[in-house]
């Protein structure tokens, strides 16, 4: 009925509307859509679109951790942010989720990591596209976060009031690179093994205690069943806490500093 | 002088209502300076008192008064004047004498024009209200920012789950320590510090640049004193940041696609290309 209106667009895309017009119709009026959304089903007090029911959406939600009920009009558009920060936001949930697919199936030592992921690849359900998509996932995350810093240093968002959220912005650039290296050893294959040997080589040097640093990222003097293990708590376990809390302060900061900078 | 604002006429207006004065003004603004001369507020009285006494310097309270100050008020004056004198008396004979001088209060509590009042100034709210939150355009984050996120984060679920489904993620032999695969390389991302290697010791390849850079680039907002946002305003700072990036990016790709066996230069569309996600 919305495009039943005779201005001679009658062609595929009006005949088209009017049969999502239609099936709308039909399951709107359905008798299972609405016991299921009845008023008073899904919000208690049933839903009709005002500006008190679209603030109360965020104010009533785990939501209103993260966003305010309104936001500046320039900060809705794609073109400003990119959608970066949330995007990474995104890709670390993404990650976790898969990641803790992945630890179903995973034992952190030398004699058993490769076979296990093999394994996973070959006869879990799944197994092989929850691997690939966490560490596709994991390389984007690292694309985001570095690209979320360049957009906010190129809108000059890293100013008063917001310098020390750009600080804990380099820090979860840090750890987001600390996290990505970590789970780069643990399908201990030739790959993980030199790629964490040329990493960890170079860590090797820092001035004064290099030695100190190496030992105890790798858990003893070469890379083994130790270092497995201790990479693997840290890729599970400690970096993601660490990062969950920084994340938590930096869009606590994002709010308290103003809601995101700009425009322009 | 300066306007009147709204509200306060119109206050004023039922004031004077209530009042009984002047009864033709109904409800809406009286466009008539009504504020200047009004015997308006009846608490006012007191904290003018003063005031009118220094300026009328003793001017008389019979002379034209009658026909503008109700007869409540009038009383309510004279009760004061009383008051004032009995206190004045019962400070002292020392104190009486003193402030037999500046005694005038007592007798010149009314002004020139007969009014119990003044008023000396219309003052703008803004003047001396400070009011911080200028009014933003804004819009409800549900559903303007919501669908836009929700939208975005389904076309890159879309994405990373079909290209998983496509690409598969590496996983090459079992780690071999007795096989060093050549060339040897550590994730992209600090292909670049591997890059430096080759020019650089590895104390200041691997530790000192990358920890520099980290600290500089961490404490940027601290010595980028420049408070605009404008790039027309920070073009250096752009520029900078540009030159860093890109040269962190020409480093990235050169050990990415650049490098052969033995670390050595090669083009990837004549030697292939050594690399691994």
């Amino acid at each position: 009925m919305a495009n039943g209106n005779g201005n001679g667009k009658n062609g595929t895309g009006g005949k088209l509307t009017q049969v999502l017009d239609k099936t709308d119709e039909t399951i709107r009026g359905s008798q299972a859509w609405n016991s299921i959304f009845r008023p008073g089903s899904v919000y208690r007090r049933g839903y009709t679109d005002s500006p008190r029911n679209r603030s109360y959406v965020i104010m009533n939600n785990v939501l209103y951790h993260l966003h305010p009920v309104k936001v500046k009009r320039h900060a809705v558009k794609v073109s400003y942010t990119l959608c970066l920060g949330g995007l990474s936001f995104f890709l670390f949930i993404l990650l976790t989720v898969t990641g803790i697919f992945l630890m179903f199936f995973y034992r952190p030592t030398a004699a058993a990591a490769w076979d296990d992921v093999r394994t996973l690849e070959t006869a879990v359900s799944f197994g092989s596209l929850v691997r690939n998509m966490h560490r596709w996932a994991a390389h984007l995350m690292v694309l985001a976060v570095f690209l979320h810093m360049c957009r906010v240093f190129y809108h000059g968002a890293y100013k008063a009031p917001r310098e020390f959220n750009w600080v804990i912005g380099v820090i979860l650039l840090t750890l987001t690179l600390l996290l990505s290296f970590t789970g780069y050893l643990l399908p201990w294959d030739q790959l993980a093994l030199w790629a964490v040997t040329v990493g960890t080589n170079m860590m090797g040097y820092t001035p004064v205690f290099g030695d100190g640093v190496k030992f105890v990222l790798l858990g003893s003097k070469e890379i083994g069943n130790d270092t497995l293990l201790r990479w693997y708590v840290l890729h599970v376990l400690l970096l993601p806490f660490v990062t969950v809390i920084f994340m938590a302060v930096h869009f606590w900061r994002v709010r308290k500093d103003g809601g995101i900078s700009g425009p322009l | 002088m300066a306007e009147v604002p709204e509200h306060l006429l119109r206050r004023s207006a039922e004031r004077r209502k209530a009042l009984g004065l002047d009864g033709g003004d109904e409800g809406g603004a009286p466009p008539e300076a009504a504020a200047p001369a009004e015997p308006d507020a009846a608490p006012a009285a007191d904290v003018a008192a003063p005031a009118a006494a220094e300026a009328g310097g003793g001017a008389d309270v019979e002379t034209a008064s009658g026909t503008r100050i109700p007869a409540h008020l009038l009383e309510r004056a004279k009760r004061r004047k009383a008051a004032v004198a009995g206190g004045e008396v019962a400070a002292g004979a020392a104190a009486a004498t003193a402030t037999a001088t500046i005694a005038p209060p007592a007798s010149g509590l009314t002004g020139p024009g007969g009014h119990t009042q003044r008023l000396l100034t219309v003052v703008k709210s803004g003047s001396i209200q400070q009011t911080k939150a200028e009014a933003q355009d804004k819009v409800h984050v549900w559903p303007h920012l919501l669908v836009v996120e929700l939208a975005s984060i389904l076309i890159l679920m879309a994405l990373v789950t079909v290209f998983s489904a496509i690409v598969r993620a590496p996983l090459l032999s079992l780690a071999d320590f007795n096989r060093t695969p050549n060339p040897s390389k550590a994730p992209w991302y600090f292909l670049g510090l591997q890059e430096l290697l080759t020019m650089f010791h590895p104390m200041v390849a691997g530790v000192t640049i990358p920890g520099v850079a980290l600290g500089v680039a961490a404490l940027a907002p601290y010595y980028d004193k420049n408070p605009s946002n404008k790039p027309n305003d920070r073009r250096f700072a752009i520029a900078l940041f540009t030159i860093f990036i890109m040269l962190w990016a020409v480093l990235v790709i050169i050990g990415s696609f650049f490098r052969g066996p033995g670390f050595n230069f090669v083009f990837p569309w004549k030697d292939g290309i050594y690399f691994e996600l």
